[in-house]
């Protein structure tokens, strides 16, 4: 489709799953993942408020500088790596093309 | 031990779905009793977003989560619900006449006649961090993960961990409680609320409390009882730090808990149900809201309330299974009340 764009989880090592999504339904990446059957909680549902859709950026191109809330959010977990994002403040835009990214250990 | 607690229905979650369930109850004339590992009823509504708008609710073109939990409170007063809040039902046990007992973690008692589940997504929990041998000083043997009594902390030397504003109010708070703190933080900054912050630098420059940047907690060192911990730079660099309590603060998560060793269907961390009343696979347990599972779920408030007032029939029938019920609709009864 047209306004579709591929995102990348990577599994393990060397081991990447392609995901579809479109661009033009103002989803979050957050979405993206738990439509495509990952296990991740999003308790809050997007707001940035409880760190359970947490992601970690691997590669692909450069995104929005995170919000205060989101910041905010991730100062408060045990751990975090240098690309350490809450997916549900990624949004699904032409911009996000290719990116690729790793689900974060439950908790952390 | 406490005289047990005795209730038609005994709702495990005080979520927006477990408050209502107590009004569909109510309207049964069924007694409520509400448990919660929570301090207050609302679930995630009060613990999480508690200022946050919520737009989907019929009725309310907007309402602060906040207030629909105060909404809900005042609806089901009528009904003169219980509740033990501050407790986690750990373990339950089925009866030959049917019936339940249930018991908490600090060892309240509930006997009732059905059971609903309302738990949301499990039980709030703190987030723990990656210390190998962190549970085994567990359960009052040197790590907390709240401060339920700043008194415990008296006089005591004590590592927090954290960067949030849980750690900064609980370190600016407990340096003139215990003789000794340490607040340990990963980062180099604080992004919690900047007042609370700057008291904690204060604390720092003027020696009340000591600071340690981009570290982490990483062993825990003790026989039985917790006596060091050693903290390690994100330079590689670790020291060993004498200590009475540990107290790391990253916030909470939800947890299924208990409710999985149950012997209830589970499929993905929720409890399958049928759709005709909710029940689960166990006759006189239902599970209504984020907690169960079913084709079609959508894991919204007011399907919750949709399956809280079928849930009610089905225990309804369950408690009473010869009597009658004939629908009623509140508008021809009047008020409702018990």
């Amino acid at each position: 489709m047209e306004n579709d764009i591929r995102v990348y989880v990577e599994e393990a090592p060397g081991q990447r799953t392609e995901l579809v999504g479109p661009t033009d339904m103002g989803l979050s990446l957050m979405e993206l993942l738990k439509a495509s059957g990952y296990d991740i909680m999003a308790t809050c549902g997007g707001m940035a408020l409880c760190a359970t859709c947490h992601v970690e950026v691997l590669a692909g191109p450069a995104l929005p500088e995170p919000e205060d809330a989101e910041l905010d959010m991730l100062e408060t977990l045990p751990v975090v790596h240098e690309g350490s994002r809450l997916s549900c403040q990624i949004r699904l835009t032409p911009r996000t093309d290719g990116l690729v990214v790793r689900l974060a250990a439950t908790g952390a | 031990m406490s005289t047990p607690i005795s209730t038609d229905i005994c709702i495990i979650g005080a979520g927006p779905v477990g408050l209502f369930a107590v009004f569909e109850a109510g309207l049964l004339k069924l007694r409520c009793h509400v448990v919660d590992a929570l301090p207050q009823p609302g679930g995630q509504l009060s613990e999480i977003y508690p200022k946050k708008p919520i737009y989907d609710i019929p009725g309310f073109p907007e309402v602060l989560a906040g207030d629909l939990v105060d909404n809900l409170m005042k609806q089901i007063e009528p009904f003169h619900p219980t509740f033990t809040l501050g407790e986690r039902v750990e373990r339950f046990e089925k009866l030959d006449d049917g019936s339940f007992q249930l018991f908490t973690t600090d060892g309240t008692e509930i006997h009732c006649k059905a059971v609903a589940i309302a738990g949301g997504l499990g039980s709030f929990e703190p987030r723990k961090p990656a210390v190998e041998n962190l549970e085994q000083f567990e359960g009052g043997r040197g790590v907390h993960y709240m401060v339920r009594d700043p008194e415990h902390f008296r006089d005591k030397k004590i590592v927090i961990a954290g960067g949030g504003d849980s750690a900064l109010d609980w370190t600016n708070f407990l340096a003139n409680v215990a003789s000794d703190v340490t607040l340990v933080h990963r980062g180099t900054t604080f992004r919690g609320a900047a007042d609370s912050a700057e008291k904690v630098q204060k604390l720092h420059e003027a020696g009340k409390i000591k600071l340690v940047l981009s570290s982490n907690v990483t062993h825990l060192h003790g026989n039985g009882e917790l006596k060091e911990v050693t903290i390690t730079g994100n330079d590689g660099k670790a020291e060993k730090v004498p200590l009475d309590c540990f107290i790391p603060l990253f916030g909470l998560t939800p947890k299924l808990g208990p409710i999985g060793e149950w012997g209830l269907e589970i499929e993905n961390d929720a409890v399958k149900v049928d759709t005709l009343d909710y029940s689960t696979s166990l006759p006189g347990v239902f599970a209504i809201g984020d907690i169960n599972t079913y084709p079609g779920k959508l894991k919204l408030i007011l399907c919750g309330f949709h399956e809280a007032a079928l849930m009610c029939q089905g225990a309804f029938k369950y408690i009473f299974p010869d009597k009658k019920y004939t629908l009623k609709y509140t508008t021809v009864n009047g008020a409702p009340s018990m």
